[in-house]
């Protein structure tokens, strides 16, 4: 029987799953001999991509069932957006300073110093703000999430839900993802005004470029196909960080040591995926606004 | 004090008639886990399980709550088939039936009070001042008054049994399930909690389900017993008759736990005693 809590192939909680050997379905650690066989590792890593899939999915059955738990969407947003302000203001001015940096020498090279602004505004916008603040938001939401909701269900209190049929789902998962998907996007935002920031800083000392002129060349060159793309696709991010991060931590097995685990394959699974998600967004950006 | 608990004046469920029905009920994960077991809960009866670590004494316990599907067997709660429920109607009935878990399971970012207020505002349309009324009676059960504004970090070992037992309660549960209520307990406390899980079912008539390894606590609480070994249920009746058993194992678990006649005796006094309280308020001398 399918495990509808956790998308695992059966019904076993995870807080038994220490004594029940993995029972859930659950990719348990191998045996150091078997782990270096590369079909298990290939039909351990297919299972974990198919439970992720299916706790994924159930994202939208739901979306689809009022009533939503809104004060608790908005104290995740407090946690996973207003409590990244200061990372996200550091990783944005720095994105733009050293991009203006490091591509200076070329651009006098080739004579086209004015276009600075405008190559710094499409690359950060486009590429560099959405990829580079997803990953590592993915890193510090997603690893805080699944560690988080590891401790949670290594002290049973992801049980205690299920058994006073409260749906664990919808009141962790659930608001946790929205308000990644909404914060990420918000984030990216204010990321992409800080790069410009950070780039016209270094504009400023080295050329002496006044505010109209960097802003002027900005507005002149950046489109809407430029801007949103790059906006929209920092909602997927977000789900997919929400969804990792929440993955790892719901069906955590190995107690404390578990967390631990559950953290750190929330921060590299969600920035792989981001990554792969990537090029697939870049494809599709190029395919509805062609060159 | 106000009583909202409808358990105090309720008469419909008469200790005797059957709540809880688990028939022949075998799991196996890696190896066999309960093999053949069953087991009977009355209305307001309460049913220790005993038995060394492993023996599947909790897996019985998250089978009963559909949190685990047997291979075998059939598990029937007022003559509804737990195994075979829906989603809807397993939430339903996970309503009835309370859960205290080993750890207590107390919400981290809740404080106590909001840990039982969030249990009553998914579960009934009661008001907040209603609530707030509820949350308070039961938390005076347990004697954690106080402990209303206080963050679970902040509460000990036995606090957080209490406060676990209160929001067990706080949903008026016709069944109470207690995952090792006094294990990581100093002795004290254990007998305090114990006693509070007697007086529980002795003023609220809840029937219950103890599994634990400590005869004590069974001794205390219970007034039948079900003992597991290596997932068959090797014992089955009143706690007193254990000491009589012929079997070795049943002698040797018996005789490990150090339980000699006067401690018994000491034991069936406390019980009488809080079973005396019956449908009375005083506050208990824990």
């Amino acid at each position: 029987m399918e495990n509808e809590s956790t998308g695992q192939p059966n019904t076993v909680s995870a807080s038994s799953a220490p004594e029940l050997g993995g029972a859930r379905g659950l990719p348990t650690a191998p045996a150091p001999a078997e782990a270096e066989s590369s079909p298990r590792v290939w039909g351990t890593s297919l299972i974990h991509l198919g439970g992720l899939w299916k706790f994924g999915m159930r994202f939208f059955r739901a979306l689809s069932r009022p009533p939503y738990e809104f004060k608790e969407i908005i104290r995740q947003l407090n946690v996973i957006g207003f409590r990244s302000l200061s990372l996200v203001s550091v990783v944005g001015v720095v994105i733009g300073a050293v991009l203006t940096m490091q591509s200076r020498p070329v651009m006098i090279k080739f004579g086209a110093e004015a276009f600075i602004p405008a190559m710094v505004a499409i690359s950060v916008m486009r590429e560099l703000s959405p990829v580079l603040i997803s990953v590592i938001l993915g890193g510090r939401v997603g690893a805080g999430i699944g560690a988080e909701l590891g401790s949670m269900r290594a002290s049973e209190q992801i049980d205690a839900m299920d058994v006073a049929a409260l749906d664990p789902y919808k009141y962790l998962v659930f608001t946790r993802v929205v308000a990644c998907m909404i914060a990420l996007p918000l984030l990216c935002i204010y990321a992409d005004f800080l790069a410009l920031i950070g780039s016209w800083i270094v504009e400023r000392v080295e050329a002496g470029m006044s505010v109209n002129l960097f802003v002027n060349s900005v507005v002149s060159s950046v489109e809407f196909s430029d801007y949103l793309p790059g906006v929209a696709k920092t909602i997927f991010f977000g789900f997919t960080i929400g969804v990792v991060g929440c993955y790892e931590g719901y069906n955590s097995t190995g107690g404390t040591e578990g967390v631990g685990k559950s953290a750190t394959d929330a921060a590299v699974t969600s920035s792989l995926l981001i990554i792969l998600l990537d090029v697939l967004f870049v494809k599709l950006t190029l395919m509805i606004w062609p060159p | 004090m106000i009583h909202l608990f409808k358990h105090e004046t309720k008469e419909e469920t008469p200790k005797g008639g059957m709540l809880l029905r688990v028939e022949h009920v075998s799991v196996a994960f890696d190896h066999p886990v309960l093999r053949d077991v069953s087991i009977h809960v009355a209305h307001g009866e309460t049913l220790a399980i005993l038995g060394k670590s492993g023996t599947g004494k909790s897996v019985l316990l998250k089978l009963i709550v559909g949190l685990l599907d047997p291979d075998k067997g059939k598990i029937f709660y007022k003559d509804k088939d737990v195994t075979n429920l829906k989603e809807e109607a397993l939430m339903e009935l996970r309503t009835q039936i309370g859960f205290l878990f080993q750890g207590s399971a107390l919400f981290d970012s809740m404080t106590v009070g909001q840990n039982l207020d969030f249990f009553l505002s998914k579960h009934t349309e009661l008001e907040p001042d209603a609530r707030e009324k509820k949350i308070v009676e039961a938390l005076d059960m347990v004697q954690l008054g106080r402990a209303i504004d206080k963050l679970p970090s902040e509460l000990s070992g036995g606090m957080r049994k209490r406060a676990g037992l209160a929001r067990s309660i706080v949903l008026e549960p016709e069944l109470i399930l207690y995952d090792e209520p006094t294990t990581g307990l100093d002795p004290l406390t254990a007998s305090s909690i114990a006693e509070l899980i007697l007086e529980m079912q002795s003023r609220l008539g809840i029937a219950s389900i103890v599994v634990t390894h400590d005869l004590p606590t069974a001794f205390t609480v219970a007034d039948r017993a079900v003992v597991l070994n290596e997932g068959y249920a090797v014992f089955e009746g009143r706690l007193e008759d254990l000491h009589d058993s012929s079997d070795e194992f049943l002698r040797e678990y018996v005789g490990a736990s150090h339980l000699d006649r006067a401690r018994r005796e000491k034991l069936l006094a406390t019980k009488q005693w809080a079973q005396g309280l019956q449908h009375k308020t005083v506050a208990p001398p824990i």
